[in-house]
């Protein structure tokens, strides 16, 4: 029988209750959210914690997904699930609707949430890949007030955030620019799984040139969310075959990959290579939809 | 610490430890059986019951954060008008061999057909795509899925017609109180 170390439990009543709580206990307290994470270490005693403070009753005030014409804020609270059936978010970066409908399986999805799988931050893990591409901000707020990071700030490594021992992470926050559409793509060994290998991508065009791009991998090693060299490469230049087998060539340069149970090193390169071609031809095949019509890239909710 | 919830419309109130899981006070604390523990590890989906009215692996929730919340397991699928459609479904299509699965894929098809009363095969594979059965091959269960919905659907069906045919007899009966000049 698998069981997490005895530990106290508290629930906290508002975000202000949680952090004051976290000051309280230090380091040997955590937060719970869906708990589909921190449970699991928990009963393979990888987190051995005093305290864990739930925070399944902050839901009306962290569960929100609030959409404006520059900025789309989530709630760190709101679920796989949420994410998944949104429809104003797939409309504007249907990258989220791609990787949630592969993240866990469904009654896994009902629980999970955003900000708990950016905390995890899992090298496997899918949401962290997609909000870095997304070129998404973390809200981080403590006793003394909030702070606003980047995600490559916030992502420090394995397992490894910018969030404090008496902090809490509140809100993501996406910019919204015109002229894009995202993508995401990935390979798991059967449904519900981790990934063997991700991709993510989102692209932006000035009439027939990429003005921006940014692609994100996971489960290929540390420093792999964001990979600034493509980027580099794909501005100022039109979509082509050529141009994603260049993308895809140097994500297979960036990663580092291990062989495990998953797959072999030079798989998983290959992955890196083919997925990325892919994810960016997705985000061109999206923009020219949207422009041959279809409000915002929406193609996605045809596709499901 | 002390825990208090809705189980099967029951309020019930136990002492337990803060570490033990939700599949465990059911099964342990109040002798509900029929919710299984398998994996341990939220894989195989056997322990799925309701919280709140959405399915969750109760292996991976702890007992206390189901406190004041309201929680369904497969014992409450049967009512004294007979068994659920599902577990119907699931005796007449053959959708269990040894029956370890069994009482998560219930209560996930619940939900599913609550939510979506025709859905397609892909829609229940997708819905059962985190529980795991190593007997039937899955075609059986989703068999046993869409039957019950559509017994359901029948039975729905046949309600509202026979709501119409009743609705219609009224009406009858009304013209004839008017033809006959008596007030309605």
């Amino acid at each position: 029988m698998q069981v997490p170390a005895p530990f106290e439990y508290e629930r906290a009543t508002s975000v202000e209750d949680a952090i004051a709580l976290l000051e309280q206990r230090g380091d040997t307290a955590r937060i719970i959210a869906g708990g589909h994470s921190l449970l699991p270490m928990m009963k393979l005693r990888l987190a051995n914690l005093d305290y864990v403070i739930d925070i399944n009753d902050l839901r009306d005030e962290l569960g929100y997904l609030r959409i404006t014409d520059s900025e789309v804020r989530i709630g760190a609270m709101t679920r796989h699930r949420e994410l998944l059936e949104s429809d104003p978010l797939a409309a504007l970066f249907p990258i989220f609707r791609d990787a949630e409908r592969v993240i866990a399986d469904p009654v896994v999805r009902n629980r999970g949430t955003l900000g708990g799988s950016l905390c995890q931050a899992d090298p496997s893990e899918d949401l962290s890949a997609v909000c870095t591409t997304l070129d998404a901000a973390c809200v981080i707020r403590s006793s003394s007030g909030e702070r606003v990071v980047s995600m490559h700030d916030f992502h420090r490594g394995p397992y490894e955030t910018a969030v404090g021992d008496a902090e809490i992470l509140t809100e993501i926050r996406i910019p919204v620019r015109p002229g894009g559409a995202s993508a995401y793509e990935k390979v798991e060994r059967r449904a519900g799984d981790w990934a063997v290998t991700s991709a993510g991508a989102a692209v932006w065009m000035d009439g027939d040139t990429i003005s921006d791009a940014r692609v994100g991998l996971a489960a290929v090693g540390p420093n792999t969310t964001g990979i600034p060299a493509i980027s580099e490469a794909l501005r100022g230049q039109a979509p082509s075959e050529d141009l994603y087998a260049r993308a895809g060539a140097i994500a297979a340069e960036s990663c580092d990959p291990v062989t495990d149970q998953r797959g072999t090193a030079e798989y998983k390169r290959h992955l890196a290579d083919e997925l990325t071609r892919r994810a960016l031809r997705r985000c061109v095949e999206r923009i020219r939809t949207s422009r041959n019509g279809h409000p915002n890239g929406h193609v996605n909710s045809q596709e499901a | 610490m002390q825990v208090t919830m809705t189980v099967n419309g029951d309020e019930v109130t136990r002492e337990i430890e803060g570490r033990l899981l939700l599949v465990h006070f059911l099964r342990d604390h109040l002798g509900l059986t029929g919710t299984h523990w398998g994996c341990d590890t939220s894989n195989c989906g056997t322990c799925v019951v309701w919280m709140d009215d959405e399915p969750v692996k109760s292996c991976t929730v702890l007992a206390a954060m189901a406190g004041g919340r309201t929680v369904r397991t497969v014992e409450d699928l049967e009512t004294a008008a007979g068994l659920d459609p599902v577990q119907e479904g699931f005796m007449q299509c053959h959708g269990l061999q040894c029956g370890f699965c069994t009482p998560g894929m219930m209560m996930t098809a619940r939900a599913l057909i609550n939510a979506k009363p025709d859905p397609d095969e892909d829609t229940i594979r997708e819905a059962i795509s985190g529980q795991i059965c190593r007997c039937t091959g899955y075609a059986t269960i989703i068999r046993s899925i869409q039957w019950a919905a559509a017994k359901e659907r029948e039975t729905a069906a046949a309600a509202d017609g026979a709501a119409s045919t009743e609705a219609a007899a009224t009406e009858a009966v009304a013209t004839e109180a008017v033809a006959a000049g008596s007030p309605v």
